[in-house]
């Protein structure tokens, strides 16, 4: 019961006037910016990443937190009124949730989607804390070889699990490794790549890249494309849900977390899988199989509730073995490194206060989102009609005004646009840009992890591979890369069992 | 492993003719190619680095600040053949849709220009004019080349928006921003 005191503490910090201040700022601009179109959750987060960097540690990460839920849930307004998701997530959303809202029934979609984050959430961040201390106590001793072991997984992960070309993603976090080794070499000094330039010497920032890479790649990108009279949002009037729909969709809530929260939890590609999981089970589930395709309610309310909860799931990994296994998992690493706490199963022992209070805030944000959003959701919708040139000048605004902000540097600026170009040219050969920035924030850490094993084995390679953890993370390893070849008996396998005990 | 070809947002010109427009639209089909000399030259560069790194004994530990580099441009290389490999057999890279992005038409690199020299513009002026400044030009440029021509509005709309940030970032969220000469009369 610890945790539950913990908790307790968190929410003394939580709610605290100031705190609650942050919070409800935080869900405010994060359902703003989320809700425009084109910015998926990654974006938001990062280009709202300036706002916090007057704060303190913990309020800002109770802002950040808010900004994070409040993006997420932007997101859904969107692909359901415009039926344009900005990101894989969102995409089940607009399935069922688009017919619906051109059906009329917007609202309804609105509000399954609505308390279906809330729901997800909620369950999602209660097996966070039920879940959270004891990885990070089972994970408390492992030393330089484990953390390198989870560095090389995340990098694995990310670039044969997420998108369609293994070659690309690799190529994307080759760049992201080349970025993260500008600099001062940290162990000895050595300049790297640096040119003899002073700028260079201190490494490029990681929120730099990050804004470039998703901000100024995506604006470029967007700019060179710029559909010419954009699809219309459906308007919509206040959420709300009849009695036959909450028959329908209660169960949706209640099934979606538990698919969403442990796919959340490995890196797997966030919510994507989930989502669409969640879908086919509520599809499978449904009385009226009829409506799929033509707006069936429990189509938006499962898969929502599941993206929510992967949401919390994803923070486990993140705040306890510093893993990021999504793009937002990414910069709120990145967040963390600016003010100097690297995430870990320390964390929860140096930095309880900070850790219980953002865990707490999740809960806040959840009622903060829900009884902000459900009365507000017309005014969301109206930001849909922003024209695009605003749209996209904001953001090359805002990334400016963020890049600027990390250290005052007008050099930062040109940087900023350079990663930005690159991103566009990512953009167009379809690289992917996760593994990118997960290479430049986790790869000067998993040099060091290294170096440090092999210092401890002096020289030896076993010292990799000494610890049963290792061990154990190499087979996941293993695993993944010779998952294309296992995954079509697998899920030739997995159907066969799912159509039995369906039956 | 790769995505079908037709992706490829160029439309490929169909009027197979004389040599000279054939050979232009293989290099526009496989202008992929291009990223593996950009991995390529990465990966040379970085290598390059590494290897006329002149490191003392202050090494500490058996693997010094060389190796990495090493791995990671012999890797940068490594990758660079593979995809070129892949290209060549027909794999595409699959360009990202968006809500805003029509790949039917051509990319628009007039736009794409302008930002960039827009937003290099505005990177320049913001110590000598402050941000309030620098920041409005870069939201009226910028919607400018995106193809906004409100005269009445735009300015107004940038004037707001990059003053507004500014008292908020700098004297509510304490985040410093230049404030330059304006700032100093007002």
């Amino acid at each position: 019961m610890n945790a539950l005191n913990s908790l307790m503490d968190g929410f003394g910090t939580a709610l605290s006037p100031l705190n609650l201040l942050w919070a409800a700022l935080g869900v405010l601009l994060g359902t703003a910016i989320g809700v425009l179109p084109g910015i998926g959750p990654a974006m938001a987060v990062a280009l709202l990443l300036p706002v916090t960097y007057g704060l303190d540690p913990v309020a800002a990460f109770i802002m950040f937190a808010g900004i994070y839920y409040g993006a997420m849930f932007g997101g859904s307004t969107t692909s359901i009124l415009l039926n344009t998701p900005g990101e894989s997530a969102a995409v089940v959303a607009a399935m069922e949730g688009n017919p619906m809202a051109k059906a009329g029934r917007g609202a309804q979609a609105l509000a399954a989607a609505a308390i279906g984050h809330f729901a997800g959430g909620m369950i999602g961040t209660i097996l966070l804390v039920a879940l959270a201390p004891t990885v990070a106590d089972l994970a408390v001793d492992i030393g330089a070889p484990d953390y390198f072991a989870i560095m090389v997984l995340a990098f694995i992960a990310v670039t044969s699990v997420l998108g369609s070309s293994r070659v690309r993603g690799l190529a994307s976090l080759l760049i992201g490794l080349t970025i993260g080794l500008v600099g001062l070499d940290q162990m000895t000094g050595q300049q790297r790549l640096t040119f003899g330039s002073l700028q260079l010497a201190d490494g490029v920032d990681v929120v730099i890249v990050a804004v470039g890479l998703f901000a100024i790649g995506e604006a470029l990108w967007v700019a060179a494309h710029l559909r010419r009279g954009g699809a219309e949002p459906i308007p919509v009037g206040r959420p709300w849900l009849g009695r036959g729909d909450l028959r329908r969709t209660w169960k949706s809530w209640l099934r979606g977390p538990f698919i969403g929260f442990p796919f959340g939890a490995i890196p797997a590609g966030g919510a994507e899988i989930p989502t669409f999981l969640s879908y086919v089970t509520e599809k499978r589930l449904s009385k009226h199989k009829d409506e799929w395709g033509k707006g069936a309610i429990e189509g938006v309310a499962g898969p929502e509730s599941a993206a929510s909860a992967s949401a919390a799931g994803t923070l486990v990994s993140m705040l306890t073995l510093g893993l990021p296994t999504t793009a937002v998992a990414a910069v709120m690493l990145a967040a963390f490194q600016q003010y100097g706490i690297q995430p870990g199963p320390l964390l929860f022992e140096r930095e309880p206060e900070l850790v219980w209070g953002l865990i707490a805030s999740l809960f806040v944000g959840m009622v903060l989102l829900l009884a902000l959003n459900l009365p507000l959701a017309p005014v969301w919708a109206k930001l849909l009609r922003i024209p695009r040139p605003y749209l996209y000048a904001g953001i090359m605004f805002f990334a400016a005004v963020g890049a600027y902000a990390v250290g005052g540097e007008v050099v930062d600026l040109v940087i900023l646009l350079v990663i930005g170009l690159v991103g566009f040219g990512m953009r167009r050969y379809g690289l992917p840009v996760l593994p990118a920035v997960i290479g430049v924030i986790l790869g000067p850490n998993a040099e060091q992890q290294l170096r440090r094993a092999l210092q401890i084995s002096d020289g030896s390679v076993t010292g990799l591979v000494d610890t049963p953890f290792a061990v154990t993370v190499y087979a996941v390893i293993a695993v993944l890369l010779a998952w294309p070849l296992l995954r079509r008996p697998l899920a030739r396998a997995a159907g066969r069992g799912r159509t039995r005990s369906d039956a | 492993m790769t995505t079908p070809a037709d992706t490829s947002p160029e439309p490929a010109p169909d009027r197979a003719g004389s040599p000279a427009p054939e050979r232009r639209s293989w290099l526009r089909d496989h202008s992929e190619l291009g990223v593996c000399a950009m991995l390529l030259a990465l990966g040379v560069l970085v290598l390059a680095d590494a290897l006329t790194m002149d490191v003392d004994i202050t090494q500490r530990g058996p693997v010094g600040p060389k190796t990495v580099p090493i791995v990671v441009g012999a890797g940068l290389l490594v990758i660079a053949a593979l995809l070129a490999v892949d290209v060549l057999r027909g794999g595409r890279g699959e360009a990202e849709g968006g809500e805003d992005v029509d790949l039917s038409e051509p990319a628009d690199w007039r736009t794409v220009l302008l930002l960039s020299g827009i937003f290099l513009g505005a990177a320049a002026l913001i110590e000598p004019a402050g941000f309030p400044v620098a920041g409005a030009l870069l939201f009226w440029g910028a919607a400018f080349a995106l193809g906004s021509r409100r005269v009445d509005r735009d300015p107004l709309i940038a004037a707001v928006l990059s003053l507004l940030t500014y008292v908020v970032f700098d004297k509510l969220l304490g985040v410093p921003l230049p404030g330059g000469p304006l700032m100093g009369v007002l």
